[in-house]
């Protein structure tokens, strides 16, 4: 294919001149598919700091907690008795890319990790609109490091305990912590520091004036009947509580705005796991690939390479008893391959599915699929029948009022679409997870908090939502009460956690 | 263009914090998991790491989620069997079915959680259960004993200490010093009278003069000494002041009927204990286990702690067996010998008085300390009172304490102590 290059050195040890040569040839194929990435930063780690980077959901700066250590020990548990291994590599979205490798690794690893961290990952972190959009690499790092110091502080003059406890109520909420259509405004350390103190004040000031209790002097009481709050239901529960939870302490709702930033920066990984690894996948195998035919690595590289890239491809069938859900890596390494297929080999049926982009240069459609999609609508756009075939999807229709389960679609003519758009639900964080908003707020009378949960499906809530509810309540300060509203229109309610929120939480 | 950074030496141990927390978090079930484990250990295994359960649901961090019913549709692979409108029936415990989404199962199994406490760890949480911060790491009075031990050697000492090979040797080097260059000389005068005698013949008064030369040369050699007094060497010992290494600890404990289960876990802490004491202070340990009701006997830990007898008591027949085991195994130079006894104090009444005279004869007499606790919630028993008498005679080795329920143990234990960590 390509002119022949001098083959790089193949021992299984690495070293860090190695590691430096072969990330050049890696570059340097990188740049001939115009991957556009952050600078790189590799830092090598030893698996016990891979344990840690673990428990602190990857990231190199984070708070102290104790759910933290409960992580820490899982997965050393786990480890130790060999019932998983960790991960070759972590990647942080950051600028510069911060990209951990193992120093277990193999020098053949190294380079499948530094392809596919440093190249993919990296890419698809600068360029997707979601992380473009919801986060803040240049700052993140940054930020955590505030958000560490603040928290040890609060610890010292509030006590590790109140400030652990105040904690657990915030994750509790995380996943409905964040703006989905909101746009955040940009962090950075200096500002964070600077506008902190006067945020405080002015919190505070505003939440003074919402809850005054002594009526304005002549004003007449119906027009605060007619008052309703908050004028529009609000799905940031997080931003909520941080703005209007009327007995917060002005370092509460600072801690409660560090961990809604937190989720909020978390919240595109979430949205875009098929994605993104599929992407990462895909380069880390087309790259490989490339400079095995270049002659830049041999064989012997390129076997042990090919073996686990095969591992992390594989996708079991539902009967098998490897089978755990779709294998994200698996789907979205398959769904780019399919998408080159038809940009560069388009049958008449691929014509008739993606005219767009049937045809068309490949790496500007990459490109343009990378920056614009989602999960969600990834998959709308760009599942395309061939594949569904080759993976014998079918859909199955759980109705818990029907005491069997339903086909409602296979692999052919009419069930592509069906599918297409099941798969497509499947991973909307939106129908995954339960709608819940605020509802409203009793500002008159005893400042009892409704929630309400839109039922979709006739989906029940868990049983844990009970529990997150006391964690509400202990924000809000007073009675917080959760309603469904179900299909037929009916509300009912669900949970309910009376003032005195401190009663009978969880120790 | 990309930077490689090294960190594989920077900031180990990050999660350590977090893992603090962590127990602290979950001090109360951490602490009743080491309560039992304490109660399932022999003395012996104390000072090891162990395993911890912490149900699920303590554990559980709530967050709003879906639950698997209602109306679910789910996209499978590998399909090999269905067309479009199959009715399967409903697996049951998920399986390779439905019912398992990709999304919502995230492998999260309801087990309960088990980690591992480290020794200190585990040590921690035993003491903190007993409110005894900072008590392991005062010291016991220890007996003090000289041992002659071997310094080398010494030019001055006794004529019983010489050490024959080391002087000889010594005087071996000196002859060869002192003699060397006399002998060379002998050499050369021997030689040089040969040639003259030679040349000139015997009776040559030149040669007659360097014979006298060549004997003077030769007694002047003859006279280096064999051995001198400044060769002598003598064994060196010194005395050095010598903890004793060993030491055994006595358990007595009563059996009868009236110490159930909870008295005997009682007292079994506070053999832990003592023995957690002793283990910081002396390298070798034994234990001995007395148990009597109307007759002692003398039992491995197993039995000690868990066979069961009843019947009345006598307290004395176990004081007799500790002094005879004593007098036959742990003479009191070599050992130091520790003794603890449990008991609910009520003895056979004229037993008592027989028990404080065996105590202050035969027994205090041989030990570095003796503690009697009482466990009782009543009125002190009659042996308490005999022993009350012993008390002042000997307020370096006895004391004697009454414990009602587990959390006494902690003060009286403090209490028994104090005065030997003074």
């Amino acid at each position: 294919m390509s002119v022949a290059r001098p083959s790089l050195p193949a021992p299984s040890e690495w070293t860090f001149e190695l590691l430096d040569s072969y990330h050049r040839e890696i570059a340097r194929v990188a740049e001939t598919f115009r991957l556009d990435t952050y600078p790189i930063q590799i830092e090598i780690i030893t698996a016990e700091q891979m344990m840690d980077a673990y428990a602190s959901v990857g990231m190199p700066v984070y708070y102290h907690h104790w759910s933290f250590g409960k992580q820490f020990i899982t997965t050393e548990k786990h480890y130790r008795r060999g019932h998983m291994g960790l991960a070759y590599e972590i990647v942080i979205n950051s600028d510069p890319c911060i990209a951990y490798l193992m120093e277990e690794n193999t020098l053949a690893m190294q380079a499948l990790v530094l392809a596919h961290a440093a190249y993919g990952h990296n890419s698809f972190f600068k360029g997707n609109y979601l992380f473009r959009t919801w986060t803040s690499p240049e700052s993140i790092i940054d930020y955590l490091v505030f958000a560490r110091n603040y928290i040890a502080k609060c610890e010292e003059r509030h006590g590790e305990e109140s400030v652990a406890l105040l904690l657990d109520s915030c994750h509790a909420l995380m996943n409905v912590g964040v703006d989905r259509y909101k746009r955040p405004p940009r962090l950075s350390l200096e500002k964070e520091q600077a506008r902190q103190r006067e945020r405080e004040a002015h919190l505070q000031a505003q939440v003074n004036e919402l809850w005054r209790t002594l009526p304005a002097r002549g004003r007449r009481e119906e027009k605060l009947e007619e008052r309703r709050f908050p004028a529009e239901p609000q799905e940031n529960l997080l931003y909520f509580i941080e703005k209007n939870a009327p007995l917060l302490e002005p370092w509460e709702r600072e801690i409660v705005r560090i961990v809604r930033k937190i989720a909020q920066y978390f919240y595109p990984q979430r949205q875009t796991q098929v994605m993104n690894e599929g992407w990462a996948t895909y380069w880390h195998y087309t790259i490989l690939n490339t400079l095995y035919d270049e002659g830049v690595l041999v064989d012997s590289v390129m076997l042990e390479f090919l073996q686990s890239h095969t591992n992390v491809v594989f996708q079991p069938a539902f009967n098998s008893p490897y089978f755990n859900g779709i294998n994200p890596y698996a789907l979205g390494f398959q769904m780019w391959t399919d998408i080159r297929r038809i940009c560069e080999n388009p049958t008449d049926e691929d014509r008739r599915w993606f005219p767009d982009i049937a045809g068309s240069d490949w790496l500007q459609t990459f490109d343009f699929a990378m920056r614009n999609f989602k999960d969600e609508s990834f998959i709308a756009q760009f599942l395309s029948p061939k594949l569904i075939r080759d993976l014998r999807m079918f859909s199955v229709l759980d109705d818990d009022s029907n005491p069997k389960l339903h086909v409602s679609a296979i692999h052919d003519e009419s069930g592509y679409r069906t599918i297409r758009q099941k798969l497509s639900d499947q991973y909307n964080l939106g129908s995954r997870e339960p709608n819940i908003q605020v509802w409203n707020v009793d500002v008159r009378t005893d400042r009892a908090l409704t929630l309400r949960h839109r039922a979709y499906q006739r989906r029940p809530l868990s049983n844990d939502s009970g529990e997150v509810v006391k964690h509400l309540s202990r924000l809000w300060g007073f009675t917080v009460r959760l309603e469904t509203l179900h299909e037929d229109g009916e509300v009912s309610l669900d949970y309910e956690c009376r003032t005195d929120p401190t009663a009978d939480m969880p120790a | 263009m990309a930077r490689i950074v090294d960190r594989r030496y920077d900031s180990r141990n990050k999660s350590a914090v977090n893992r603090q927390r962590f127990f602290k978090r979950f001090r109360g079930q951490i602490r009743k998991a080491v309560a039992d484990a304490v109660a399932g250990r022999g003395i012996r295994d104390l000072d090891k790491g162990e395993s911890v359960t912490i149900p699920a649901k303590d554990l559980n961090e709530p967050n709003f989620s879906l639950d698997r019913r209602g109306v679910w549709e789910t996209i499978f692979p590998g399909n090999d069997q269905f067309v479009s409108g199959d009715e399967i029936p409903r697996p049951i415990g998920g399986g390779g079915g439905s019912g398992r989404g990709s999304a919502s199962d995230s492998g999260e199994s309801e087990d309960d959680f088990v980690f591992q406490l480290s020794r200190e760890e585990f040590l921690n949480f035993f003491f903190e259960d007993l409110e005894l911060p900072n008590l392991v790491r005062t010291q016991l009075a220890r007996l003090k004993e000289f041992k002659s031990v071997r310094a080398g050697h010494t030019p001055t000492g006794v004529p019983t200490n010489i050490n024959i090979v080391r002087s000889l040797r010594g005087a071996a080097g000196r002859r060869m010093a002192l003699s060397a260059p006399r002998t060379a000389a002998l050499r050369a005068a021997e030689q040089r009278l040969e040639d003259l005698r030679r040349r000139l013949g015997d009776s040559d008064p030149e040669v007659r003069a360097f014979m006298e030369e060549v004997e003077r040369l030769r007694k002047r050699l003859e006279s280096v000494p064999f051995i001198d007094s400044y060769d002598l060497r003598f064994n060196n010992r010194i005395l050095r002041e010598q903890p004793t290494s060993q030491a055994v600890m006595f358990c007595i404990m009563d059996v009868s009927g009236s110490m159930d289960e909870e008295r005997k876990q009682i007292a079994k802490r506070f053999f832990m204990l003592l023995y957690l004491f002793l283990i910081r202070n002396y390298d070798h340990i034994e234990l001995v286990f007395i148990r009597h009701h109307t007759v002692a006997k003398e039992v491995d830990e197993q039995d000690f702690f868990h066979s069961r007898e009843s019947g009345g008591t006598v307290v004395s027949s176990a004081l007799r067996l500790a002094e005879e085991i004593i007098k036959d195994r742990y003479s009191s130079d070599l050992w130091n010998i520790y003794c603890a006894q449990a008991s609910d104090g009520d003895n056979w009444e004229n037993d008592s008085p027989v028990c404080g005279e065996l105590l202050t004869t035969a027994i205090l007499p041989y030990v570095q300390y003796f503690a009697y606790i009482e466990i009782t919630q009543g009125q002190p028993q009659n042996l308490w009172c005999e022993y009350a008498k012993t008390l002042p005679f000997w307020p370096e080795r006895f004391a004697m304490q009454r414990i009602e329920t587990l959390t006494d143990i902690y003060p009286v234990f403090r209490e028994l102590f104090r005065k030997k960590t003074a």
